[in-house]
């Protein structure tokens, strides 16, 4: 980490659009992609020969000249796309942040688009990707031998196969060291599930959830029930930045970004870094909250809402104690009494999150941050000064800081 | 091509009944009576004397005796032998050409009703069934079949609408289901497990466990222990490793029992765990020998081996049988409460 960042106050996003979240789009992915893009070029009251840069996510199938070919994009002097899954969702800010900010890019648009629950579901996890023995014959497929690949040799032999369960090994051990119950993560999952229901463009409008009903839910792997996982969902979202000068110019109020950080942690692994000293922290996203909240100048106290990835509840815990909005171990106590909810000291995922929005791999949250800037959400929450957003958790992962315009 | 035609041209003759009347209206045998409630509650064990007693009905929010309202269903039911259908109805119709083309099993998948009124004692009930939606292919865990769903209207004899359900079926082909072979005769053995990714770096553990050997790699230069194995060692930078037996034994770090997805190479509830050896280093491998709820953070495991095919072996970790204390190693509290670590 450089002791120089001083990546402060130099962009801002001016447009965010995106698809309807659904369980089956009917249309490409390709085809969502160019949806949101022009939705958020068209928010920003930009034409799409100004857009000059693009980022997504090395998950993405949606190559950035598609994009531009079908838009009337044009040229593009700057395309760069994050890998490590969900946890490239704020990256792909920080690179726009990086390109505005050294001047190769003017207006840059960050995507994400999928077909993620009618197309290739990742609550199937590895178990299609024939990891294979060399020289057996029974497998079709030429042999994986590539480091990413290699790694799931470890899990997926013995059944560890998708995220929630990835997940899971670090939530027993985290209820073991500090006691924290099942009910304590779905006080997360009602929260959630609670902004969704007045949220129109959520997928779970209108259906809120009790605790109870997070306990009966089925198990999906103990200890994560049903209700704690996240959706899988079909949809796309992008945002436009640019610089905070040229922000200035455009009739949508700057939703500033104070920071942008990204971060891998020591001896990390993709989803199972099970092999640190103690595995109930999140190193990496601690290494996001030190760099946003030294180049800012600001701490927890500072947030008045927080958008926390959540695509699995017990991993939100973490998240609220690497930020210091609560000591380690303490999550359980913060999130009670409503503390995490509308009207609360620091209401959460005001969409609705990834439970009950939808799963947009952390993209969609970006825009909800946006909108508490520009007083504009659904659940707006009273005096929003400055947002936090977190991206991925157990991979190596990013968050932004936005803010007013002041 | 002539398949995908095929294929499309039969979804299009299953859609088309949509939205049709599934046969003629049908009529309850009984009107609502005391009787059958009586007996329909005392099956269920539901012990709320408004369904059957006159004087607490009374003084109940109804004002006299009703019916529970999940009992909907069994106001208009065929009975236990239905009478045949001489056929010649949609539903028959749809029925035969699912049949015809090899969707020739059916289970019931969901039910959901809703009550406009709570039913009284004498109401006779009739129904209208309309054939609401036929979905589109499916692949599910029973087999590729087409999802209807009905929707039946219930009223009285004065046409008020009392109840809706929404019944819904998959028709599908047997044997196709997640397990089943290509040949759909259940004989073959279960698929096998997913395949490690073999590289230059791990393959030589995979070795050992063929040999009922449980390796940990060894840095040569400065004796640091690693897993998993990887090229080079982080503390020292030697490139340089070879690697030690392990004594197989250690206690459950962390763990978790998956229920879903199935994947059929696996039997469910599956418990897992992240095991942390007495060497110091921690893998993860299959739980056995212990009941999924009985897994506890700390207990004491040791390691046995499972071929699971001519060319994966695998160790699995069991509850330590032979309870013999262990230099250096706390008791965690297994298998009593769990404690947690300050």
């Amino acid at each position: 980490m450089s002791e120089r960042n001083e990546l402060r106050d130099a962009a801002a996003v001016v447009g965010i659009g995106a698809t309807e979240f659904s369980k089956e789009s009917g249309r490409s992915e390709l085809r969502l992609a160019c949806e949101a893009v022009e939705a958020a070029i068209a928010d920003a009251s930009l034409e799409p020969s100004q857009i000059d840069g693009m980022v997504t996510y090395t998950a993405d199938t949606n190559p950035e000249i598609e994009i531009a070919r079908n838009l009337g994009i044009g040229e593009l002097s700057f395309f760069s796309r994050i890998h490590h899954g969900g946890g490239a969702a704020c990256g792909t800010v920080q690179q726009a942040v990086l390109a505005v900010n050294a001047g190769v890019a003017d207006y840059v648009v960050c995507y994400r688009a999928f077909n993620e629950r009618s197309g290739r579901r990742f609550g199937a996890g590895v178990q299609d990707q024939r990891l294979r023995v060399l020289g057996v014959a029974d497998h079709d497929r030429p042999p994986v031998t590539t480091a990413d690949q290699a790694h799931f040799s470890w899990y997926a032999p013995f059944g560890l196969l998708t995220p929630a369960q990835w997940v899971a090994m670090f939530a027993t051990r985290y209820m073991h060291e500090y006691g924290a119950t099942s009910e304590d993560f779905g006080r997360v999952a009602v929260a959630d599930r609670k902004h969704a229901a007045t949220n129109p463009k959520a997928w779970f409008y209108g259906k809120p959830i009790t605790l109870d009903e997070h306990q009966a839910s089925r198990w999906i792997v103990e200890p994560l029930h049903l209700l704690d996982c996240c959706q899988e969902s079909d949809g796309a979202q992008a945002l436009v930045v640019t610089s905070l000068e040229r922000a200035r110019d455009l009739p949508n109020p700057p939703a500033v970004i104070r920071s942008a950080a990204q971060g891998a942690g020591e001896d990390q692994d993709m989803m199972t870094s099970y092999y640190r000293e103690r595995i109930t922290g999140l190193p990496e996203m601690g290494l996001v909250a030190r760099q946003l909240w030294n180049t800012t100048g600001l701490g927890p106290d500072d947030m008045q809402t927080a958008i926390i990835y959540d695509h699995f509840t017990p991993l939100v815990f973490p998240q609220l104690e690497e930020f210091g909005f609560c000591a380690r171990g303490e999550a359980k106590d913060f999130v009670r009494d409503g503390t995490i909810e509308l009207g609360g000291k620091l209401p959460i995922n005001t969409h609705g999150g990834q439970l009950g929005e939808a799963y947009i791999h952390g993209m969609n949250g970006i825009a909800e941050g946006v909108r508490q800037v520009r007083g504009t959400s659904v659940n707006q929450v009273d005096g929003v000064e400055h947002v936090l957003v977190t991206a991925g958790t157990m991979v190596p992962t990013s968050a932004v800081v936005l803010g007013v315009d002041r | 091509m002539t398949t995908t035609a095929d294929a499309t041209d039969f979804v299009a003759q299953l859609k088309s009944f949509e939205g049709k009347e599934a046969g003629g209206p049908e009529r309850g045998a009984d009107p609502v009576n005391q009787p059958m409630i009586r007996h329909w509650v005392e099956a269920i064990g539901d012990d709320n004397p408004v369904y059957v007693d006159a004087d607490a009905a009374a003084n109940s929010v109804h004002g006299q005796i009703v019916p529970p309202p999940v009992m909907l269903q069994a106001w208009v039911m065929r009975g236990v032998r239905p009478r045949p259908t001489d056929g010649g109805n949609p539903r028959d119709e749809l029925m035969n050409l699912l049949d015809s083309a090899g969707f020739t099993s059916v289970v019931a998948t969901n039910c959901e009703q809703e009550y406009h009124r709570y039913l009284h004692l004498g109401d006779h009930l009739s129904t209208s069934t309309i054939i609401e939606a036929v979905s589109d292919e499916k692949a599910t865990g029973l087999g590729v079949g087409h999802f209807v769903t009905t929707r039946v209207e219930y009223r009285t004899e004065d046409g008020e609408l009392v109840g809706t359900m929404r019944f819904r079926i998959l028709k599908f082909k047997p044997g196709t289901g997640r397990g089943a072979t290509q040949d759909g005769d259940g004989s073959k053995p279960r698929p096998k497990r997913p395949r490690p990714a073999l590289t230059q770096d791990n393959a030589f553990w995979f070795a050992g466990a063929k040999e009922h050997r449980l390796l940990i790699q060894r840095c040569t230069q400065c004796q640091e222990l690693r897993h998993p194995p990887r090229p080079v060692c982080a503390k020292c930078r030697s490139y340089e490793w070879d690697a030690v037996e392990a004594g197989g034994r250690g206690t459950v770090y962390s763990y978790v029992v998956n229920h879903y997805p199935q994947v059929p190479a696996f039997d469910y509830p599956l418990p897992i765990g992240l095991i942390e050896l007495d060497e110091g280093t921690r893998l993860v491998a299959n739980l056995v020998g212990v009941d999924a709820a009985d897994v506890r953070v700390g207990m004491p495991v040791e390691v046995e081996w499972i071929e699971h095919d001519p060319d994966l072996t695998l160790p699995a970790f069991h509850p330590v049988r032979s309870e013999r204390p262990r230099a250096g190693q706390p008791d965690e509290g297994w298998p009593g409460p769990q404690r947690a670590e300050q």
